[in-house]
């Protein structure tokens, strides 16, 4: 890492944002469930055709995009100052401030504040609601309340559907895009206990048995959870940007909220919504606006809940923040843009980057969070092919191929550290070879006469396993059939002779 | 560990991040000065950022800045009438056709209300109507903030729009935008809400009915907040 002032040692994010086993291998996995790549590919075209229509209609969006990039890099800047800004004005309306380290801290935080609000019901157990929030996913928020007694709900329906099919998120705006509807009413039908038993796969349908199953626990549930999409210093203001309504019950009924805000969700002042505002939403689901937006400062007398908390949670922000080249992976708003142009991330699906931070952002910021010596997040930074869509589509213009090639570069570092060399691979003496061919005309046209014959012995079906290193190119593809001659000697026989 | 050490540590680290390791110990509790201090750290970020982008046009008024949010706000499946104030109380009457119950904020004009033959139950932040009775009323009617015809979008703050449980839990919401409150974009939405100081003010941001994208992105109305939602254009 890039580390090299005489600071305090950085220190690793924890929780869900570790690839577990090399992203090849679950990529590999992943590739052959043919149904969930049906889904996803459908899907992801569908956002990419919205985004880019709404996103047309702006005449000055790449201005937007420079202001949104330059006031993130001002909050990164002044991240101390507009920190204990937010707090007291959020201590000055009535709201409570908490600070966490890492994911456990944050867990206890929360864990603390559901044991002191909510009840423990004739189950033995207690209960609060959720609104769809990355930062408790990132820390593992549910996992840890259910083990301690307490059932968190996820209210949101995407995150209802993982919920029921006990399965894991796969993109960061819609976790269950791996589904389809045909799916998703086998999972309602399965794990609802008072759903209609005629519930059809109509999206309209699925929406109202959503309704109905989450209905009394919205009125009933004391403590609500959720995360924030920004947090204003100037004024203490957080919210929470949504579509069906689930947020707004969330953070408007409950006697408790408690919100988990990762430290780089700061904005400096709310006009700064005025750039914002416009960026997310056609980023994200391909709308002009999202349908609601909730703003909440601290305690309002009468309306909305009188019991506010907000956790600030670094967990690994900091580690990202001192590598001065990745630190604008903390701009990022949680928009999905990156993964629904990527075309990695549209046949491997979220599953296979392992955190719960998937596709280009999420090579990325899993291993700033982490360092690359967690688990297999050393593998995440090659998840790409480079071809930059991500950056295109990037609302804050985060330069993820740059910090792509920046990390690989590390980790081969690292590595070469480890051994005290650069590893000598097959394929460094197969580049060597071919840049003393290359680098001479007539090398290159000796080398080059070799063709007709190789066309000969492939055959039109083409190379299916080559030896070595190169066998990782014909593992999943095949090579095509080599041509009966180069294009040198084509032109010496065409126009050779003028 | 005390919670005033996770505060200092995680303020200490991130200075350290920012190479920032002059910053004398403990001054992340300390009370800060200069330009840079915590009070002014917003308007030093604001200042070292510039002005955000103008709107860049067409900057439409009067009637076509009116048409383009009857038409953002078609295209979310609300309906939209463009009325006269003298029409309003007949044609909330007419959309409420069969309603027993509604709730209102108490501060909402009641020459809106006139002639209705539902009963109006008031609420407020000093008598708030509670969860149940929210539950079991036909509809909600209250008057909004601003709105920005480039997104279809209606800000909901402050007494007329009542406490934000009432337009959340009824299933129907008819809202009464004044045309002189509509704006062009977003940045004008946000710099009335300032104006008016409702900033710190909870506040919700309606853009259509409650809405979902997660069943294979596709845009279906009705979930959790109002399946109806009905907006009447005020002019003069």
């Amino acid at each position: 890492m890039s580390v090299t002032h005489l600071g305090m040692p950085t220190v690793p994010g924890k929780g869900n944002i570790v690839e577990p086993s090399p992203f090849p291998q679950v990529a590999e996995l992943e590739l052959g469930k043919i149904q969930m790549r049906t889904n996803l590919a459908r899907a992801t075209s569908t956002i990419r055709g919205k985004r880019l229509a709404r996103v047309a209609e702006v005449p000055n969006w790449e201005e937007l995009r420079d202001h949104g990039s330059a006031v993130k890099t001002a909050v990164m800047d002044r991240l101390p100052e507009l920190l204990e800004q937010f707090e007291h004005n959020v201590t000055a309306r009535g709201g409570h401030v908490h600070w966490a380290r890492d994911a456990d801290e944050a867990n206890a935080i929360v864990a603390r504040l559901v044991e002191e609000h909510a009840p423990v019901l004739d189950t033995g157990r207690r209960e609060v609601i959720k609104v769809k929030s990355m930062a408790t996913q990132e820390i593992g928020l549910n996992e840890h309340l259910e083990e301690i007694g307490i059932d968190a709900y996820e209210t949101d329906l995407a995150e209802l559907i993982v919920q029921l099919g006990h399965d894991r998120p796969s993109h960061i705006l819609v976790p269950a895009i791996h589904r389809n509807r045909r799916e998703i009413r086998e999972i309602f039908l399965r794990e609802m206990p008072d759903v209609d038993p005629d519930l059809t796969d109509d999206p309209t349908a699925l929406a109202e048995a959503s309704r109905k199953h989450l209905r009394r626990k919205f009125l009933s549930t004391p403590v609500a959870v959720s995360g924030a999409n920004f947090g204003i210093a100037e004024t203490g203001t957080l919210s929470v940007v949504e579509s069906e309504g689930n947020g707004r019950m969330c953070v408007t009924l409950p006697e408790t909220l408690i919100t988990v805000m990762g430290i780089e969700k700061i904005l400096p002042r709310f006009a700064d919504l005025g750039t914002f505002m416009q960026l997310l939403p056609r980023s994200s689901t391909g709308e002009r606006m999202n349908p609601y937006t909730s703003f909440w400062t601290g305690v309002t007398p009468g309306d909305g809940p009188q019991n506010v908390h907000v956790v600030l949670l670094d967990n690994g922000r900091t580690r990202a923040l001192a590598d001065e080249h990745g630190r604008q992976a903390l701009h990022c708003i949680r928009c999905s843009a990156c993964m629904n142009v990527c075309p990695v991330y549209e046949r491997t699906g979220g599953h296979a980057y392992g955190s719960v931070y998937p596709g280009p952002i999420g090579a990325i910021l899993s291993p700033l969070l982490t360092g690359t010596d967690a688990g297999a997040n050393d593998t995440l930074p090659y998840a790409s092919s480079l071809c930059g869509a991500c950056y295109d589509a990037c609302p804050v213009k985060i330069d993820i191929p740059q910090m792509l090639v920046r990390l690989r570069n590390e980790d081969t570092e690292t590595k070469a550290r480890k051994t005290g060399r650069l590893p000598r691979t097959q394929l460094d003496a197969a580049l060597t070879a071919a840049s003393w061919v290359m680098s001479d005309g007539r090398r290159m046209a000796v080398a080059e006469k070799s063709l007709p014959l190789a066309h000969l012995l492939t055959g039109p079906e083409g190379i299916r396993s080559l030896p070595g290193v190169a066998g990782k190119w014909t593992h999943s593809r095949t090579l095509p059939q080599p041509p009966e001659q180069s294009f040198r000697s084509w032109w010496k026989k065409e126009r050779g002779t003028r | 560990m005390s919670p005033q050490t996770a505060r200092a540590e995680v303020l200490a680290r991130i200075r350290s991040a920012l190479r920032r390791d002059d910053a004398p110990a403990g001054s992340a509790s300390a009370e800060p000065s200069g330009p840079a201090g915590t009070s002014a750290a917003a308007s030093a970020a604001a200042a070292q950022v510039g002005p955000a982008p103008a709107d860049p046009g067409p900057h439409p008024d009067g009637d076509a800045l009116i048409e383009l949010l009857t038409d953002r706000l078609l295209d979310y499946d609300a309906s939209v009438s463009l009325l006269t104030a003298a029409e309003v109380p007949a044609r909330i009457a007419e959309l409420l056709t069969g309603a027993r119950t509604i709730v209102a904020p108490h501060d909402l004009d009641p020459a809106h209300l006139a002639g209705l033959t539902a009963e109006v139950l008031p609420d407020s932040a000093d008598a708030p109507l509670d969860l149940a009775t929210l539950d079991s009323v036909d509809a909600v009617v209250t008057a909004s903030t601003a709105a920005v015809a480039d997104t279809g979008t209606i800000v909901l703050s402050g007494p007329q729009c009542g406490r934000r449980a009432i337009t959340l839990v009824p299933d129907h919401h008819i809202c009464l935008v004044r045309t002189a409150d509509i704006v062009n974009r977003v940045p004008a939405a946000v710099e009335i809400i300032e104006e008016r100081g409702l900033v710190e003010h909870p506040q919700t941001w309606v853009s259509g009915p409650s809405a979902t994208s997660d069943i294979e992105l596709e845009r279906v109305a009705g979930v959790h907040g109002p399946r109806t939602l009905d907006v009447i254009l005020v002019t003069g």
